[in-house]
C-alpha cells in the first residue's frame, strides 16, 4: 500500500491530508483511472484549506518582510502614534507615507483599497476622530492622536455591522473592490444624518438642527465621492436606506418608457440649435 | 513623491516663520490637493509644515471692525464645518449651498476654508508634466490655449493661460464681499478685499493670488448682509455630482418691495478667478425680479465673454445659468 501511494508522488502534505480525508480504502488510488479522479476530486476539496493556510503562511512573511524593508530605507522619519480599530499603535514613517499605505504595508490591514491613490475614487475611505476622510491623501505623520477606523474595526465579534450585514442582503457589490470604502462612507453618513448636517441637495439648508429621512437623492449625492465601476448603485442605495429607516427595502425602477426618450430628443435639438447660434 | 522634512507648527507665528525662511516649503492643511500635486510631481516642496493643530478654526460673529455683526471662519476650520456652523446656515446660506456644491463628503471633511482658496487650478495641462504649461512652468507656453479647452476659461485669460480657478465656495465668498485676514511675515495681520485675492493670469499665472511669501490666511471674514431669505448657489458640471463645474452662479438678491435693491452675481469655472458679474448686477438695481430681467442681467455680462475653440457652449450655458439662479434665489433658494 505505501508504494502503490508513492506511485502517485504525493508530497508529505498530501499525505497527511489524504489520510485526514480518511479514505476508505487507499487501495482506490492504486488505478490511476477513476480513482485518480475522485481523489483530484476530494482533493479540490480540501485544496481551498492548504491554499488559505499557504497564503496565510506567505503573507505573513510578506508582510514582515515589507515591514522591515519599510523602516530599513525610509527617509525623513517620523514618528507617529494613533489608534487604530481601538489598538494604540506606534510607527516611525518615512514624511511621504499616507495613511493607506501605513494601514496596509505596515499594519497589515489591507481592507482599505488602493484604487486611484489621487482622492477620486473614494476606495481608500477610513473614518478619522468619527469622520470620513481620504486615506490616501492623509499623510501619516498628521495622524499623531488620532482614532482611526478601517473596514476591519466595524464589526463587533463575531457580529457584522449593521452597513456590512445590508450591503450583503442587497447585494451592495459585484467584485467588492470599492466595497470597503463604501461601507465606511456609508456608516459615517448615518451619523452625519443623524446630526441634521446638510448636502447640495437638501430642499432648505436654512433648516437645521434636527435629524434628517435621507430620499434616495440625498443618500446618492451624500455618497457620490465613492465611485464603483461595476455600477452596484442601486443596491447600495438600497442597502444604506434600509439601515437608515430600519425598515426593509425594495427596489423600484422601471423601463424607459416612448415619453422619456421623446423628452430627451426634443432637449437634444434644443442644445444643437443653441450651439449653431454661438 | 520626492522626499521633504515634515514639521508641524504649534502656532501661526511659528509656522509663518519657517515659511518665511524656506521659500521651497508649503503649508500642509487638509492635504487634499497638495499631497495629489506632489504625487503627480506637479509640485515639488521640500518642506512640508503640518499647520493642522493651529487654533485657526472657530465660526464666530465678528464682534468689531469693518465687518460687525458678520461672520468670521477659521482659516484651518474643515470645509464641512463651515457649510453646517448654524451662524452660517442661517444667515449666508449661500455659502453653505456652495461649499457642499464642491468635491465629496470625504474632501470636504479634509479640506479646510483656507485651503479651498489655494487650491490650484485643475487643468489638465497644468496636472501633465509631460505638456508645457506658465503655471507650472514659467516659460515653457500653455498647452490648453490651442488644446483641448472645453472645461476653459471664457473671462479674463491671456495667451499665457487660460487656466480657470476651482473653488465653488470662492464664487459664494466673492459674492458676499468677504475679507481674506492674513498673517503676514512681520507678524501683524493685514485684510485682503476677496475680489483682489485671487489674480487674472497676465504674464505671470504661475502666480495664483495675491498672498506673500511665507503669509497664512487665519480667518475669512463676511460682512452681514440681507441676502439670506434670497440667494442661490446653482452648479453646472458633466455628472451629477463629485465633479468640477462647467459653469457656476452664486446669485442673491435683497427686495425693495417689488423692486431689486441690490443684486450680487458671481460665476465659478468662467476664469482664473471667482467672476463677480459686475454688469449683471448693474443692469438689475432697481428692476424687477422676472425672468425676462433676468435673462436680459445675464446677457449684459455674458455679451463680454472671449470663449476659446471648444467651451463656446459655455457662453449660452453661463446666461442661463445666471437666469435660473436668479429665479431660484427668489423662490428663497429651496433645491
Amino acid at each position: 500500500m505505501t508504494e502503490e501511494i508513492q506511485e502517485l508522488d504525493l508530497t508529505e502534505d498530501e499525505k497527511k491530508l489524504l489520510e485526514e480525508l480518511a479514505f476508505e480504502d487507499l487501495n482506490e488510488l492504486s488505478d490511476f483511472g477513476e480513482a485518480r479522479r475522485q481523489f483530484l476530486k476530494r482533493m479540490s476539496v480540501a485544496g481551498g484549506a492548504i491554499l488559505a493556510a499557504n497564503l496565510l503562511d506567505g503573507q505573513q512573511i510578506f508582510a514582515h518582510s515589507l515591514n522591515e524593508s519599510a523602516t530599513a530605507n525610509i527617509e525623513n522619519v517620523v514618528k507617529v502614534a494613533f489608534k487604530v480599530n481601538g489598538a494604540e499603535k506606534s510607527l516611525n514613517v518615512d514624511s511621504r507615507m499616507t495613511l493607506l499605505d501605513a494601514l496596509r504595508e505596515r499594519l497589515e490591514l489591507t481592507g482599505s483599497k488602493k484604487g486611484c491613490d489621487h482622492g477620486q475614487c473614494g476606495a481608500c475611505t477610513v473614518i478619522v476622530d468619527g469622520r470620513r476622510v481620504l486615506s490616501c491623501l492623509t499623510l501619516a505623520a498628521t495622524c499623531e492622536g488620532k482614532a482611526v477606523t478601517t473596514i476591519e474595526g466595524l464589526q463587533k465579534g463575531d457580529e457584522l455591522h449593521p452597513v456590512q450585514a445590508a450591503f450583503i442582503k442587497h447585494d451592495g457589490f459585484q467584485c467588492g473592490y470599492c466595497t470597503p470604502g463604501q461601507i465606511c462612507s456609508a456608516v459615517a453618513l448615518m451619523n452625519e444624518a443623524k446630526n441634521g448636517e446638510a448636502s447640495y441637495v437638501t430642499a432648505d439648508v436654512r433648516l437645521k438642527g434636527r435629524a434628517l429621512q435621507l430620499s434616495d437623492d440625498e443618500i446618492r449625492e451624500r455618497m457620490s465621492g465613492n465611485i464603483c465601476r461595476c455600477g452596484a448603485y442601486p443596491n447600495i442605495v438600497a442597502a444604506i436606506k434600509e439601515v437608515h429607516t430600519g425598515k426593509a427595502q425594495a427596489q423600484t425602477w422601471q423601463f424607459v418608457g416612448e415619453n422619456d426618450v421623446a423628452i430627451f430628443e426634443n432637449e437634444s435639438k434644443k442644445e444643437d440649435a443653441a450651439n449653431e447660434t454661438v | 513623491m520626492r522626499p521633504f522634512k515634515y514639521s508641524r507648527a504649534n502656532d501661526a507665528n511659528s509656522a509663518v516663520q519657517i515659511a518665511t525662511a524656506n521659500k521651497a516649503a508649503n503649508f500642509l492643511a487638509g492635504g487634499t490637493n497638495i499631497l495629489d500635486l506632489m504625487k503627480e510631481d506637479v509640485m515639488r516642496p521640500d518642506e512640508l509644515i503640518d499647520i493642522t493643530r493651529l487654533n485657526l478654526t472657530q465660526v464666530k460673529t465678528i464682534s468689531d471692525g469693518a465687518n460687525k455683526g458678520g461672520v468670521s471662519i477659521g482659516g484651518l476650520g474643515k470645509n464641512t464645518d463651515a457649510a453646517n456652523h448654524p451662524l452660517v446656515r442661517q444667515n449666508f446660506p449661500l455659502l453653505t449651498q456652495a461649499i457642499l456644491a464642491g468635491a465629496s463628503a470625504q474632501i470636504r471633511n479634509m479640506a479646510t476654508n483656507g485651503g479651498n482658496l489655494n487650491q490650484r487650478t485643475r487643468c489638465s495641462y497644468f496636472y501633465d508634466t509631460a505638456m508645457p504649461c506658465n503655471k507650472r512652468e514659467p516659460g515653457t507656453g500653455c498647452g490648453a490655449l490651442e488644446g483641448i479647452n472645453r472645461m476653459h476659461a471664457i473671462f479674463g485669460w491671456s495667451n499665457d493661460c487660460v487656466a480657470v480657478h476651482p473653488s465653488d465656495m470662492c464664487v459664494a465668498l466673492v459674492a458676499l464681499d468677504a475679507t481674506v485676514k492674513v498673517q503676514a511675515a512681520d507678524g501683524k495681520e493685514r485684510s485682503i478685499p476677496f475680489a483682489d485675492y485671487h489674480r487674472l493670469p497676465g504674464d505671470m499665472p504661475q502666480k495664483d493670488n495675491n498672498l506673500g511669501q511665507g503669509e497664512l490666511i487665519t480667518a475669512i471674514e463676511i460682512p452681514k448682509n440681507n441676502f439670506a431669505d434670497k440667494s442661490y448657489y446653482l452648479k453646472v458640471r458633466d455628472r451629477a455630482s463629485y465633479a468640477f463645474a462647467l459653469v457656476s452662479v452664486a446669485a442673491a438678491l435683497e427686495m425693495d418691495g417689488k423692486l431689486i435693491k441690490q443684486a450680487r452675481v458671481a460665476i465659478g469655472g468662467v476664469a482664473h478667478k471667482p467672476w463677480r458679474a459686475t454688469e449683471t448686477e448693474k443692469f438689475l438695481v432697481g428692476k424687477e425680479a422676472t425672468e425676462a430681467n433676468f435673462k436680459q442681467a445675464a446677457e449684459m455680462e455674458m455679451k463680454q465673454a472671449k470663449p476659446l475653440e471648444h467651451n463656446k457652449f459655455k457662453v449660452e450655458l453661463g446666461k442661463r445659468a445666471i437666469a435660473r439662479a436668479l429665479m431660484q434665489a427668489m423662490n428663497g433658494g429651496k433645491v
